[in-house]
């Protein structure tokens, strides 16, 4: 099967849903002369020309509002905000229209449409550029919200999203663009609101998506070497989620821990959080506990800029927390 | 085994309690009941009534001391027990002035000991110092119920004592270390421990239930998962038959005239009426003449119910279940028996609703039907006595006269909780029972 980026697998998945929909057509900032901020859509112009692969001003309100005007008239359109730190000069077009016109319409207006781009911190971006912000669109009826970790999910996530009727909040992340995994040849599409278990495992459930979905990978590595067999659930979508697999796993491993690199206050990992105590309540053996970024602004030192976001050390003392292990029973070797 | 004697509250303000004098010296035998010590208390000075027997093995607090609530202020025991245990933990305790040593999780697990005895001294667990619930993770609690092990028996080893899942599983496992089962099975799961402790700590103890399966070899068996309802029925009848001491009584019941009034009855109303409709008319009328059988145990009351709500044990493909038909002693046969059928026909498909199963305050099981001669059924909390109907069966009877004729014969087993029930009330309950089966115009008498 053939290895490739996950910037290649997103935009594998933007040239075939072009060539198999001529209503979807792409827009944003950089897309087309320069081939992506983030080299995403490389050769998309030349393929398609400047009807569908859209160099847009420099203007989040404008463009945003105009996809989603597009959408209204019956195209497909896929913006993409060069960051999703730039996203929240379009919120109100997303919150306001996107979200709410389906529904202020009585269902005869559909918004078949897809935000997307690289969320959430990168390197040495400081507080503005540094944002990982899913909890915000997750907060919004009307949104649905997708964050896979791997290119074999981005590709089959992505063409369902382009498929889908509604808003997708679709989250990328600068460094992951570069990651690499195998995707097979040829059509293949995911359903949101599947997530993946990713390792299977009895004693912890370690649930993730996006980018930590390696942090805790090398964290299960590392337990498993102490003789402790994490499970981990890859939500892989946020909205819809998929609780299903969350209550099984969490009711065969009576632990859990969320790991988020979002902000702690109101978020993705603290709503799952509850969800968990709320409907697997009788078969958790201690309180879930969740693992984000420090609720700080983010530093611009590298090192604070690393060490305010989940850790596999941050990690590691969560699943000593739901084992009711002592504080450095589970240490990385050389500590 | 040695346990702690704890100062209670004996009055319902008091926090602490002075040892004034000791009744009982030690080496001394304590029966329940007995005064082992006086304690002044912030109002007054209390005979303190030992709730404990055995031999006082250790005072541990001198007279003219005082010992808060829930600390232990004296060991008692056999002769001869090590007690080094209960000590070091006491001193643990008392050690808790230099903040470094405290541990909470002593305090709060003496404290537990107490809390049944220090409720009876009238003071509110919201009054009492430091909090004395029980803690435990909701998934351990679980466990418990379902094992029938009263949480208070667990030491609990997480944050502030909370019993977790490995303290359940440790429980159930030195149960069945006492016990001696599977001891051929032992010897290899004890090494399979060792391997695990030598690397790291073990993650997972096996409990009784995985020790068992593993005496099962793959190909001899194959698995079936326990639904909620089976989790149900496992937990309630366990707790039931563990904690309710029952006793069982059986009485040769004529079934004729039962038989005829059944017959005379469906034709003239012309719809078919159950025996078991019968059955919980007369019952419930021999519990309105005898309402100790139609009660329940509290701990420290008990309840007689003031209605008589009979439960009807009915199977269903996936479990059983008990349709409870309300107030039987203001109903006739033909309302029991309409209510029957429409509850059977719930209980069948699934939609009965709690309240339509919930609280009888007596059961009736019927495996006549099955040909059954008498059975032994278990207790149906929060009933206290189940009755067991066995098969009607024609039968050579001597009868009064010395002729032998020829009688349908019905047996009838009554369980009882013992706490509840005495021997002498089962028995005239069941008697009457049998009088209105056999003569019904005495259920007027």
């Amino acid at each position: 099967m053939p290895v490739i980026t996950y910037r290649e697998a997103i935009r594998q998945a933007i040239d075939e849903e072009m060539a198999r929909d001529e209503r979807v057509f792409l827009m944003g900032e950089e897309v087309a002369r320069y081939n992506g901020a983030y080299k995403v859509s490389q050769g998309l112009l030349d393929k398609y020309g400047p009807r569908r692969v859209i160099d847009t001003p420099i203007t989040e309100a404008g463009f945003t509002g105009i996809g989603i005007g597009a959408a209204m008239a019956g195209l497909r359109p896929i913006v993409e905000w060069m960051t999703f730190n730039f996203s929240l000069l379009a919120l109100d077009q997303v919150i306001n229209n996107a979200a709410k016109l389906r529904h202020m319409s009585g269902g005869q207006v559909n918004i078949p449409i897809v935000f997307r781009g690289p969320n959430g911190p990168a390197e040495y971006l400081s507080s503005q550029h540094s944002q990982a912000l899913q909890s915000l669109y997750a907060h919004i009826p009307g949104l649905l919200v997708v964050a896979p970790a791997t290119p074999y999910d981005a590709k089959g996530l992505l063409k369902t999203a382009i498929r889908n009727d509604n808003p997708v909040i679709f989250l990328e992340s600068e460094l992951m663009y570069s990651w690499q995994g195998e995707v097979p040849e040829g059509e293949y599409t995911i359903p949101l609101g599947m997530a993946d278990v990713k390792r299977q495992g009895r004693d912890v459930t370690l649930i993730t998506y996006s980018k930590p979905l390696k942090l805790v990978q090398e964290t299960a590595q590392l337990l498993a070497e102490m003789g402790v067999e994490a499970e981990i659930v890859d939500l892989r979508s946020i909205r819809p989620l998929d609780e299903v697999t969350i209550y099984s796993s969490v009711k065969k491993t009576n632990r859990c821990v969320i790991v988020d690199e979002t902000w702690p206050f109101a978020s993705v990992a603290s709503h799952i959080g509850w969800l968990i105590s709320r409907n697997c309540f009788d078969y958790l053996d201690a309180p879930v506990e969740i693992v984000t970024s420090e609720d700080v602004p983010m530093p611009y030192n590298h090192r604070l800029e690393l060490e305010v976001q989940p850790t596999v050390d941050k990690i590691l003392r969560a699943v000593e927390r739901v084992m009711y292990k002592q504080a450095g029973t589970f240490q990385r070797s050389g500590q | 085994m040695a346990e702690k004697v704890l100062m209670i509250a004996l009055s319902p303000t008091m926090s602490s309690g002075l040892i004034a004098r000791w009744h009982k010296a030690e080496g001394d035998r304590v029966e329940i009941g007995d005064i082992i010590c006086e304690v002044e208390t912030d109002k007054a000075t209390m005979d303190y009534e030992s709730t404990q027997e055995g031999i006082i093995l250790k005072q541990l607090v001198k007279e003219g001391q005082k010992a808060g609530i829930g600390e232990a202020i004296a060991i008692i025991g056999e002769p001869g027990e090590d007690i080094s245990a209960l000590l070091r933990d006491d001193q643990q305790r008392s050690g808790a002035s230099s903040p470094e040593t405290e541990t909470k999780g002593n305090v709060i697990d003496s404290a537990r000991d107490s809390e049944i005895d220090s409720n009876q001294g009238g003071k509110k667990a919201g009054e009492m110092e430091g909090d004395r619930r029980i803690k435990a993770s909701p998934l351990a609690r679980r466990l418990a119920e379902q094992g029938g092990i009263p949480l208070d028996r667990i030491k609990g080893s997480g944050p502030e004592g909370r019993i977790v899942k490995a303290d359940v599983e440790a429980y159930t496992d030195g149960l069945k270390d006492n016990a001696g089962v599977l001891a051929a099975d032992k010897a290899p799961l004890m090494q399979t421990a060792a391997v695990k402790t030598q690397g790291r700590q073990p993650v997972d103890e096996k409990p009784l239930a995985r020790q068992l399966e593993g005496v099962i070899s793959a190909d001899k068996a194959r698995y079936i998962p326990v639904t909620n309802k089976r989790n149900i029925i496992a937990s309630r009848l366990s707790g039931s038959k563990y904690s309710a001491p029952h006793y069982y009584l059986t009485v040769s019941v004529a079934a004729d005239d039962l038989i005829e009034t059944r017959r005379h009855l469906s034709e003239s109303t012309g719809t078919k009426v159950s025996y078991n409709a019968l059955l919980i008319k007369y019952a419930a009328e021999a519990l309105k003449k005898h309402p100790m059988v139609n009660a329940t145990w509290l701990g420290d009351k008990i309840a007689l119910f003031t209605g008589v709500d009979i439960g009807l044990a009915v199977a269903q493909p996936d479990g059983l279940i008990t349709p409870v038909v309300r107030d039987c002693g203001n109903k006739g046969i033909l309302a029991i028996e309409n209510e029957l059928k429409d509850l059977i026909e719930k209980a069948r498909n699934n939609s009965l609703l709690p309240e339509e199963y919930q609280g009888a305050g007596f059961t009736i099981s019927n495996l006549g039907s099955y040909g059954i001669e008498q059975f032994t059924a278990i207790i149906n909390p929060p009933a206290s006595a189940i009755l067991a109907v066995g098969a009607m069966t024609k039968t050579p009877v001597v009868d009064e006269g010395g002729q032998i004729t020829v009688k349908t014969i019905m047996k009838l087993t009554l369980s009882c909780d013992h706490r509840v029930i005495d021997g002498a009330i089962g028995a005239a309950f069941l008697k009457t029972l049998k009088e209105i089966i056999e003569n019904p115009v005495s259920a007027l008498y």
